[in-house]
């Protein structure tokens, strides 16, 4: 819950107006990154890279993927919404972790086809290139990928373009969605969109002022309406 | 078996958009009414802005008995239908509880189809295997319901024609009405206003549509917040002005509605007469039976026709009301495919808006233009609007400008576009044929047992040369207003489950073609009327909701005019 007491001592502390402009959000962002240990462990450790608190970290504890298999998925994100010098991508706004948790509840559907792509990419990675698929240069990524796409890997469901589609959409959802799920970590994907935010009321001015409106920064959740209050101070529904 | 229940005077089945209107001159009147709806109450403390739960995971339809009985959808008669799935929600309120709300009368043309198509064109303009018939009535009959509706759950929008006056600010092609809107139109946008300007310089007339939300302070509830999130989410400060926020809780205050949550009606109950008894509902684990005078059946098209087809009895052995066999006949699903996008070369401002904040174009609807020259009868209502959510929109088209949709070129496209693209929502003229109908599936069963509605239906050649035909216009009036680059939908073919469903109970003076009366109450069942779109024979080109509430509310009003010679 360290980010998320963070984030929220970020919005809760009178400063939504002098927010950071966005531009300095994402160059900051993007030079600090995430430094993300995809090790045998399951558990995975995120710098946060906006919070006041230089110090603060946040674990990530997997509900149902295997280490292997979310630094698997977590290098595809990273190739479907790089980090680049438009700023941060899907890795830094952790769309892995709401995959993980998704998988585990909404779309546990899908699990099981999630650990037999997954393993197929990898092999095929080992195959032409000898290193696991997280291991790769980001070209011989993009080229695993784009063999995926055009189906030169037999026994994905339904089609490897098909799966890839599926992580594509997850990866959307899990860079794009409200943080309560687990992504969208320190509101990158919004950023990124220039989405200004979620508001309980929005002026005709403030529509004018479209991606120059500075971004709200908060939760659904953050609002006291749709959470239930908790006996905790400071308590957040941005559930990171 | 069921629990015998005290009788009441009338029985509603569903609190809807449709029933939850008639509660309200039935209780006001002094009958005493008990409302039977499936879901519960939901409050504005449900509506989160949260793209992810309302808009991917349809939260709160995904938790509903209408997720469990979704209609099998099959284009042709000869080939096996397939369960999708169910677009409305049960609640108090229904569907109105997060509908989009724009809220129309139809335009009297609608009325008149079969006699104004041949008058003016011959009636060999008539599709050849359409079942479309002229309405029992005019618009004028259905003016002063809508009138009342509009007053009472609180509409906004701008009159074109009242009494014959017209004002170029409304829809100068609507009929005539008795006064304004008791509200002025949702405010516009940078959007709109770019929209508005290039339709005004194409000779259009472009007008803000009507929508039930508020605009300014109503009857206790609070004005439009603008947010951003009112697609497929309930509204956060009641602004939309669903039944259960204005007709239910004021028929409640009458003392004379009593609301019945969680309680799905599985049979309407009928005697060697011939006449309804009352119906038969599971709550929880338990059966009931509500014996009424009345019957009122509003539990949406698809529900409607599949009761009475449940409840076949020695009277009535196809289906309650169904001996001439007109039950599920002359369905049609609004023709709302053939989509058209357009991409911008600025930001359009759109993320916080609403599909009830938009422009309409009425020139190319119904019979307002000339159709000596197409080869269709009827037409479209071009509508663009304000809506916009993160997740959805960086889904957006890439106009074929990229070879692939992710990394870092694509990245840097949406960072760029996300803002600047539009799709239009265009409304289509949908006629009702011999081949399009509603039974039940002989497979499918819901969690109960009991067989699910099957849709066959898909959409004739005059609904796909009108899907054409507007496309050609919204791709016109996109490009008036600088759009760079604009892509098209396919043309469509199967009707699938809709919010725009009708028929299946269709209304008109001729009981071999229709199941009901001109006042909504069943030609075979006297006690036994049906509130909804299912009564609607033709769709018009726009939302049908505010129709189904005048034709409920004068069914209702009906009834409380004729209770002695209905119940007798």
């Amino acid at each position: 819950m360290g980010l998320a007491m963070a984030t929220s001592n970020n919005n809760k502390g009178g400063n939504k107006p002098s927010d950071p402009s966005r531009r300095n959000l994402i160059k900051g962002a993007g030079l600090v990154g995430a430094a993300v240990a995809s090790s045998a462990s399951h558990v995975v450790t995120a710098q946060n890279p906006v919070s006041q608190s230089v110090e603060a970290q946040v674990t990530e504890a997997l509900e149902t993927l295997t280490a292997a298999e979310a630094a698997t998925l977590e290098a595809i994100t990273d190739r479907i919404l790089p980090a680049d010098e438009n700023g941060p991508g899907a890795r830094e706004a952790r769309a892995v972790h709401y995959i993980d948790r998704s998988l585990a509840s909404d779309n546990a559907a899908f699990r099981a086809n999630y650990g037999v792509g997954l393993a197929m990419i990898d092999e095929y990675s080992v195959k032409q290139h000898g290193q696991s698929f997280h291991r790769l240069t980001s070209p011989q990524q993009d080229d695993v990928l784009a063999d995926v796409i055009a189906g030169e890997i037999p026994g994905f469901n339904p089609s490897g373009g098909g799966f890839f589609n599926m992580i594509r959409s997850h990866t959307i959802e899990g860079t794009f969605s409200d943080p309560y799920y687990g992504g969208n970590r320190d509101f990158i994907g919004w950023d990124m969109l220039g989405y200004p935010g979620v508001r309980f009321a929005v002026s005709s001015d403030e529509v004018s002022l479209g991606r120059d409106l500075p971004p709200a920064h908060q939760s659904a959740y953050d609002m006291p309406n749709f959470t239930k209050v908790i006996a905790r101070s400071g308590g957040s529904g941005n559930g990171n | 078996m069921a629990i015998n229940l005290p009788g009441t005077d009338v029985v509603v089945i569903g609190l809807g958009a449709a029933g939850g209107v008639a509660v309200l001159p039935l209780a006001e009147a002094g009958l005493k009414v008990i409302g039977l709806e499936a879901g519960g109450w939901l409050s504005p403390n449900d509506f989160a802005p949260d793209e992810l739960r309302n808009n991917k995971r349809n939260w709160p339809q995904s938790v509903q008995k209408a997720a469990q009985e979704a209609p099998a959808v099959r284009a042709y008669s000869n080939t096996t239908a397939k369960q999708g799935g169910h677009p409305m929600m049960n609640a108090v309120g229904g569907t109105s509880m997060h509908y989009w709300a724009q809220s129309w009368r139809l335009n009297p043309w609608d009325f008149k189809v079969v006699s104004e198509t041949t008058r003016r064109y011959g009636a060999s303009r008539l599709p050849a295997n359409s079942t479309v018939e002229d309405w029992p009535f005019g618009y004028e009959e259905l003016e002063p319901f809508y009138d009342r509706v509009e007053q009472v759950v609180g509409v906004s929008g701008k009159a074109g024609n009242i009494n014959g006056s017209i004002d170029n600010q409304g829809n100068i092609f609507e009929g005539p009405r008795s006064r304004e809107y008791p509200m002025s139109p949702l405010r516009g946008s940078p959007f709109t206003e770019l929209m508005r300007e290039a339709a005004n310089s194409l000779g259009f007339n472009p007008f803000q549509g009507p929508a039930a939300i508020t605009t300014e302070p109503y009857d206790g509830r609070s004005p439009c917040m603008y947010h951003g999130f009112c697609n497929r989410g309930g509204c956060h400060v009641q602004a939309k002005s669903s039944t259960a926020v204005t007709t239910i809780p004021k028929a409640q205050q009458s003392g004379n509605l009593e609301v019945v949550t969680h309680a799905r009606v599985t049979r309407i109950v009928t005697n060697d007469g011939g006449r309804v008894t009352g119906v038969e509902y599971v709550r929880g684990n338990e059966f009931f039976f509500q014996p009424a005078e009345v019957v009122l059946l509003g539990s949406y098209t698809y529900e409607n026709s599949r009761l009475l087809l449940l409840s076949s009895s020695a009277a009535f052995p196809n289906g309650l009301a169904n001996n001439a066999g007109q039950v599920g006949r002359h369905y049609m699903s609004h023709h709302q495919g053939a989509s058209v996008s357009a991409l911008f070369p600025k930001d359009l401002h759109n993320w916080y808006g609403l599909p009830a904040q938009g422009v309409a174009i009425d020139e190319w609807a119904d019979d307002n233009f000339d159709h000596s020259q197409v080869d269709f009868i009827g037409g479209a209502n071009l509508w663009v609007h304000t809506d916009r959510r993160p997740m959805s929109a960086a889904q957006m088209s890439t106009f074929g400008r990229l070879e692939r949709n992710w990394g870092t070129e694509w990245k840097k496209f949406i960072m760029e576009n996300v803002d600047r693209t539009n799709s239009a929502y265009i409304q289509k003229t949908t006629l009702p044929y011999e081949h399009n109908y509603l039974d039940l599936d002989p497979v499918i069963k819901d969690p109960l047992g009991l067989p699910v509605t099957r849709i066959t239906g898909r959409y004739g050649d005059n609904e796909l040369r009108i899907a054409a035909f507007a496309q050609e216009k919204m791709e016109q009036w996109y490009r008036e207003a600088g759009a760079i680059e604009v892509s098209r939908g396919g043309l469509g073919s199967t009707m699938t489950a809709s919010t725009h469903a009708y028929g299946g109970t269709r209304m008109g003076d001729d009981p071999g073609t229709n199941v009901v009366n001109r006042w909504g109450f069943c030609h075979e069942v006297p006690n036994l009327g049906i509130v909804g779109a299912s009564v609607m024979g033709t769709s018009g080109a726009r939302n049908p909701t505010l129709t189904a509430q005048a034709l409920s509310w004068r069914t209702a009003d009906h009834l409380v005019n004729n209770w002695q010679s209905i119940t007798s």
